[in-house]
């Protein structure tokens, strides 16, 4: 085991400072006689806000159970110890003084907002659970506390909110909720595993600016594990890095960026910025692929089936152009319609109104022989490669099948080919007999690329690739396809939340809110000087690392003057609402108002 | 062969074969050889008590108890695995063309199933029995019948979620057919379940021909089947228990065993059961 490299300096003490509350020595947890978590060393002062880094499967929320002496069955402590505030919690005197530890002075709050909130509760007697529990406070000083907390977590008129149940909030109030909740017995540890894993980059930087600031006021030390490196470093005043199981480093958050010991910890900040962008640019000539005003309806019957149907504009009115090798970007948060829309290209979901046109051809408009074979030259990646891969079909044949329709070839060309392409793809031949289940996730994101590229199609869609994997496996993905694009030369639609992975790869950029374009720019254009309120809130929103003279910080992009009414004005846009784009030149277009006469200026 | 050994090494699974094992055994045994004619009456020998000659006694017309049970495993195994042929190809065409296709057709089948269902399927197939006729075939045909809703349900299920994998997207955009990708994707993926329901099946149409004969519906007499062996011995229960308790408990091993297995199978084959599977099969 390599010793983790320590580079605390006086002068970046806390301002807290003092005893730690919380010491961690040696630990080791094992599940049977495999051990997860080996020979660990952290310790937490008074609060400190301290960033538990590792991929999946480092053991970094491990740690987190076991502090609050919840290790998943039969995981269990094997060596070392934790102490809490003077109390042992690995060898506590009764478990009657961990439960008591657990709640008043150590809080947990968990990825899923949805299933950390007991969804047949109303929130207020969920919030006053545990004061309950905990203190002597009488009814009306804990809902006094209550209604302070989620003041402080910045939810308006909590009054009413107290009488209303989780399903009627969206995941972000829910985690401020449970932020709310959890702050309100003044823990004096507070364990945040993954807490904004599942929200979109605004909302997550919101949740975890509430979580600091509640922390800071409290004087709550803090834990946050996360896979996330930029998110975090906001944030901590120092980071540990886990990797499979062991501490590789841990210092003061400046000094670990700029100066990393461990090759994994440099491993993961390379992963994290990415590099300089490298983007995709296409051929000139006619486009590939032209989306003319594309409208999805997703229709919902109503209750009971009888009165008509609900129906739900997933996508409005949007146009878009690829040309032949050219990486586009279509960026947006989760339910903006973005999948959607590469859905629809794909006749996966049918369309509302709007033409896809491919080649010159408009699809759905020629005869059907035609259509299935201008088809063949669109391909798809998904994000999820666990359900994208038949889990009874062997990889050579999930590869092979991408070639059914060339009617050419016999099955031992394809056979040949499909183990060609594995090579391509940075896959052995032999993996050409196992079953996805025995691949990694990232080796699966592999076999899908070389189910879609085996035809060698001129256009994929890759809808989300590389959100389900690790940062070091997704920098390996985006590598990947960018290598393959100079060999094949294909163009790509790729979808994605992450602005930042989006930089990376694509040429010109498209957001989306809503299920309508709000811009369109040249990549650079649109990062350099963003002209929608929307764009400008999602770019302030998505914290990176950048490589500077003094090795890597954060970089953030801080724009002056987001202008409020406008951006609520999208925000709670109706779909029947008009919006029309302008051409401010250069390819750079944005959305207004359907009454504004010209761009928002500023 | 990995599979099987798994599946051996849980308790209930190696219970469940053994005791389902040694059930088909005798049903084979039972179809080639025993120790007497199982049909033939010996008046002069009725009720003997178990002894050397006649090791489990003789019946109330002197038949060979052993041979008789020994046969009507046959009888009653055979009809066991007959019936479970017609409910699984068509309940298996049926819902998967209403969980794929959907649409009117889906609507329809599932209105008359959730009809069908409402009713007990034991008196489903008593209603049928009535119409075919008392044999062999009318206990086979009921039966399936009455259990044609059951496969169709999850069949139909287990299509409508798996067609919503992106593997089965994937499949589309490549330009497969739609019969293709139900055939070559969706349906190798629904054989857990349906594995796992024709198990359990197969012990529920074992009760089921039971007590049709019990009800002097199933399996005509003199042919032996467990139910109504059971049910000649009603008459002479209280003088003679054992002629009713030994077709009993080879009623009850074979249950037993065909659920112990069952539910070793679903823990193995089905990744979302309340036990945890080994990660190996999913």
């Amino acid at each position: 085991m390599e010793r983790a490299e320590m580079h605390d300096t006086p002068k970046t003490d806390t301002r807290a400072g003092g005893d730690p509350i919380l010491r961690i020595e040696e630990l080791e947890i094992s599940f049977g006689p495999t051990s997860v978590v080996r020979g660990v060393d952290l310790a937490l002062r008074r609060g400190e806000i301290l960033a538990l880094v590792g991929e999946s499967g480092s053991g970094k929320s491990m740690i987190g159970r076991a502090i609050l002496g919840l290790l998943p069955e039969p995981g269990r402590v094997s060596r070392g110890r934790i102490r809490f505030d003077g109390h042992e919690i690995t060898a506590p005197s009764s478990p009657e003084e961990l439960r008591l530890l657990r709640g008043r002075s150590i809080g947990l709050i968990f990825q899923e907002p949805l299933s950390s909130l007991n969804p047949t509760m109303k929130i207020g007697p969920q919030m006053f659970e545990a004061m309950r529990l905990h203190t002597d406070l009488t009814e009306a000083q804990i809902r006094a506390r209550a209604l302070d907390m989620l003041r402080q977590v910045r939810l308006d008129r909590p009054e009413a909110l107290l009488d209303r149940y989780p399903h009627e909030f969206s995941g972000g109030m829910r985690q401020r909720i449970m932020i709310a909740s959890v702050m309100m017995l003044k823990p004096a540890l507070l364990i945040a595993d993954e807490p904004t894993t599942a929200l979109d980059a605004v909302v997550q930087r919101e949740v975890l600016d509430i979580m600091e600031e509640v922390a800071r006021a409290n004087g709550t030390s803090v834990i946050l594990i996360s896979h996330d490196l930029a998110v975090v470093a906001r944030y901590a005043e120092r980071v540990a890095v886990m990797e499979k199981g062991d501490l590789v480093e841990t210092g003061t958050t400046r000094a670990v960026l700029a100066d990393p010991q461990h090759a994994y910890t440099r491993r993961l900040l390379a992963a994290a910025e990415l590099g300089a962008p490298d983007p995709v640019a296409g051929r000139a000539g006619a486009p590939l692929l032209r989306v003319e005003n594309l409208s999805v309806d997703f229709r919902e019957k109503k209750v009971l089936g009888l009165f008509g149907e609900t129906v739900h504009h997933a996508v409005r009115d949007v146009s878009l152009t690829i040309a032949p090798g050219e990486f586009v970007g279509l960026v947006g948060e989760s339910g903006s319609g973005k999948s959607t829309i590469g859905r629809a290209i794909c006749k996966l979901t049918p369309k509302a109104a709007g033409r896809v046109v491919f080649d010159g051809q408009p699809l759905d408009q020629i005869g059907a022989g035609e259509e299935r074979h201008l088809r063949q030259r669109i391909r798809v990646v998904f994000q999820d490669p666990v359900s994208s891969l038949n889990p009874r079909m062997r990889i050579g044949r999930i590869v092979r099948e991408g070639l059914r329709h060339d009617r050419s070839l016999s099955d031992t060309e394809r056979q040949q080919a499909a183990e060609r392409m594995l090579e391509a793809v940075g896959l052995s031949r032999d993996m050409a007999a196992r079953f996805p289940h025995a691949l990694s996730g990232g080796q699966r994101q592999r076999v899908a690329i070389a189910r879609a590229l085996i035809a060698r199609p001129d256009l994929i869609i890759a809808d989300e690739p590389v959100s389900a994997l690790d940062v070091t496996i997704q920098a390996q993905i985006l590598a990947l396809l960018k290598r393959l694009q100079a060999d094949y030369g294909f163009a790509c639609l790729f979808i994605s939340h992450d602005l930042h992975i989006v930089e990376q790869l694509c040429a010109r950029l498209y957001v989306l809110h809503k299920g309508r374009l709000m811009e369109e720019a040249a990549t650079p254009a649109l990062f350099a000087s963003p002209r929608h309120p929307y764009t400008r809130r999602l770019l302030s929103a998505s914290p990176r690392l950048e490589r500077g003279e003094k090795g890597v910080h954060l970089a953030e992009h801080i724009l002056p003057g987001i202008a409020g009414d406008d951006l609520a004005y999208y925000d709670a846009m109706r779909p029947e609402e008009p919006y029309r784009l302008i051409d401010l030149g250069a390819g750079h277009r944005v959305a207004i108002r359907g009454e504004q006469a010209g761009p928002p200026v500023r | 062969m990995n599979f099987i050994l798994r599946l051996l090494r849980k308790p209930n699974g190696l219970i469940g074969a053994l005791m389902l094992g040694a059930v088909l055994l005798m049903a084979v045994l039972g179809a080639v050889w025993t120790p007497y004619d199982p049909l033939k009456s010996d008046l002069l020998h009725r009720f003997a008590a178990p002894g050397t000659a006649h090791p489990f006694g003789t019946d109330m017309f002197g038949r060979d108890v052993l041979s008789r049970l020994m046969r009507g495993a046959w009888v009653s195994v055979s009809i066991g695995f007959a019936t479970l042929v017609i409910p699984v190809l068509l309940g298996t065409i049926l819902g998967a063309a209403a969980g794929y296709f959907r649409g009117w057709f889906d609507r329809l089948l599932i209105m008359v199933l959730d009809a069908l269902m409402a009713f007990p399927g034991l008196l489903i197939a008593l209603g049928l029995m009535a119409v075919i006729g008392a044999n062999r075939y009318g206990v086979i045909l009921a039966l399936s019948f009455a259990y044609l809703p059951a496969v169709t349900r999850v069949v139909r299920g287990s299509v409508l979620s798996i067609s919503q994998s992106e593997f089965v997207e994937a499949s589309a955009v490549m330009g497969n057919s739609r019969l293709y990708t139900l055939i070559v994707h969706i349906l190798p993926n629904c054989l857990a379940p349906l594995i796992v329901l024709s198990t359990m099946m197969f012990g529920w149409v074992l009760l089921a021909e039971s007590a049709l004969s019990f009800l002097g519906l199933g399996v005509p007499p003199p042919e032996p089947s467990w139910g109504n062996i059971l049910s000649e011995a009603k008459a002479h229960l209280m003088r003679y228990p054992l002629l009713g308790l030994l077709p009993g408990i080879c009623i009850s091993v074979a249950l037993l065993g065909v659920n112990l297995l069952g539910d070793a199978l679903r823990d193995e084959l089905d990744p979302k059961s309340a036990s945890g599977p080994s990660k190996e099969t999913i």
